[in-house]
């Protein structure tokens, strides 16, 4: 899938390093926008020998970069939401031990809107107070752990007039003995309170998440069955 | 905002101009005494369908016609004006809106003298929301909306007993599809104009849903006695079965979607869940489903969330 933006992507994103498109990079997300401001994917890469990183963006948003992920100790595969401004492909790329990018995509319809809209928070002061807390669930599998949990912050693009950029940069997902089992960047178009899946390799019945955003602000919290 | 509809517009007729026919071929077919339904299709707005998705009724009385829903567009308005207009030489002296949705008030802008009716809670939507299911309009079905604009309604109404030319239509507050779905039961002829609280054949919508206040109106519905059920999409009924059908459906949905979040299933994973067959075999499926994993799943996961401990902020 081509489009007029992925010679840029291919250069900015993926550091002009080596691709292929590659259907075992599955990318699940909805034909259709119904809520610019939180289109719901889900990435999953573990069909590819050894993923290291997973770089999640969409070609035609002001600000393609949606999330870098980093499965230390877990699988190739997470589930999110973020917005959209207008109908664009959704990538999801893989890099694997040969350092090869393995590219995975899905054409995403929409009305748009969701980047230059301001968040729902910005027109409430209610959020200040609740500014990082999270709220979340671990579920455990034989021999892995579903972590789902989610962050009360605005995530602010900047793009919408008058608003400050404003949003989580960081996320280190360890145990309680402090061993990072995964690490996520996140960028501006993450959607607001974002909303996070994944899939752990240890079976544990607790982690600790924490994070920053680009303003400093700090949170840790314990998240557990 | 009315300069954007109509920056919008002239895009949109930039890039579709060529060899249109915005005629929506309305066909009045008698389905009771003094009462004529032009029904929509039973699909998803697109630029082939201009947006008639919609049942509209119209009762000719004695003392002018009732219109039940307005259509989708300024141009349905229009040739469902016409389109009476040659049935009867009565004039249109009401029009009742059923909810808020922009395929049922927006015809209403070809009706600027008569008395447009709804329940309260449906002109505040309409005034809040009205301008942007607009926009969403010309995006999906676009030269068809050429010239609409949001009319509100002008009358609200309360529910009980109203007479008009020898009908007397029950009107029902009812809430659950909507935050406010107005039924019109006309006791004269035993026709029950459902509004949005009953789908027939087609998936249900649920952008603007509470599926327990829909739940209980669907009760309400079931004891009313009725010789013929005019739904808001999809074919009449002479018997209860579409509101069983639409219970079983918001049934099927909670069910599924409640129990995939307590399983600590993503958002996007829910997204090609496999319905049963009666499910699948509904109109607009599986789109209409996966707009509903958009409306309700959020809330549904928040309960399968407990707040974490230990936090530091």
């Amino acid at each position: 899938m081509r489009s007029v933006q992925w010679d840029t992507m291919q250069r900015q994103i993926l550091d002009g390093r080596p691709f292929v498109f590659d259907p075992r990079v599955k990318v699940l997300a909805p034909t259709s926008a119904e809520d610019s401001m939180a289109v719901p994917v889900f990435v999953d890469a573990s069909e590819v020998e050894g993923v290291s990183e997973i770089l999640v963006f969409a070609d035609l948003n002001p600000i393609p970069e949606i999330l870098r992920y980093i499965p230390v100790q877990a699988a190739p595969r997470l589930g999110f939401r973020f917005k959209v401004q207008q109908a664009t492909p959704i990538r999801a790329a893989a890099l694997s031990e040969d350092g090869v990018w393995h590219v995975g995509q899905v054409w995403l319809e929409a009305a748009g809107g969701g980047c230059t809209l301001p968040s729902l928070a910005s027109g409430s002061t209610d959020w200040e107070s609740h500014l990082g807390e999270v709220s979340g669930r671990i579920w455990r599998h034989d021999q892995s752990t579903r972590l789902r949990f989610v962050v009360v912050h605005p995530m602010d693009t900047g793009l919408a007039p008058g608003i400050p950029r404003f949003h989580l940069e960081e996320f280190d997902i360890r145990t309680d003995d402090g061993v990072t089992l995964a690490r996520l960047e996140t960028f501006e178009p993450v959607s607001e309170n974002p909303v996070f899946s994944l899939d752990l390799n240890p079976e544990v019945s607790a982690v600790r998440v924490g994070g920053r955003d680009n303003s400093g602000n700090r949170f840790d919290a314990r998240v557990s069955e | 905002m009315r300069t954007t509809a109509a920056g919008v517009l002239i895009l949109l007729m930039c890039a579709t101009a060529p060899a249109v026919d915005l005629h929506y071929g309305l066909t009045p077919r008698l389905i009771a005494e003094d009462t004529y339904l032009f029904e929509g299709v039973n699909e998803d707005f697109s630029r082939d369908n201009g947006g008639n998705i919609v049942n509209v009724a119209a009762i000719v009385t004695q003392a002018g016609v009732v219109v039940i829903n307005a259509g989708p567009s300024r141009l349905y308005g229009e040739q469902l004006r016409a389109a009476i207009a040659r049935l009867t030489d009565q004039p249109v002296v009401r029009i009742f809106i059923s909810k808020l949705h922009p395929d049922h008030f927006l015809g209403s802008q070809a009706f600027p003298q008569v008395t447009r009716s709804t329940l309260a809670e449906t002109i505040t939507g309409i005034s809040d929301q009205g301008e942007q299911f607009t926009l969403n309009m010309y995006r999906m079905v676009g030269p068809w909306m050429i010239g609409t604009e949001v009319t509100l309604p002008n009358d609200t109404v309360q529910p009980g007993m109203v007479e008009i030319g020898g009908h007397r239509l029950e009107l029902l507050a009812l809430a659950g599809h909507t935050p406010s779905d107005l039924v019109v039961l006309d006791h004269s002829t035993g026709t029950l104009f459902t509004g949005g609280v009953v789908f027939h054949n087609r998936a249900p919508t649920t952008p603007h849903a509470d599926l327990a206040g829909w739940r209980a109106s669907l009760e309400t519905l079931d004891r009313l006695e009725f010789r013929l059920l005019v739904p808001s999409h999809g074919p009449v009924s002479r018997d209860h079965r579409p509101i069983a059908q639409t219970r079983d459906y918001i049934d099927w949905l909670e069910e599924s979607l409640s129990g995939a979040a307590a399983e600590g299933l993503d958002m996007a994973e829910v997204l090609n869940m496999k319905p049963p067959e009666r499910i699948a075999a509904l109109a607009v499926m599986p789109a209409e489903y996966q707009r509903s994993v958009s409306h309700l799943y959020p809330a549904l996961e928040r309960a399968a969330f407990r707040p974490a401990t230990e936090q530091v902020q």
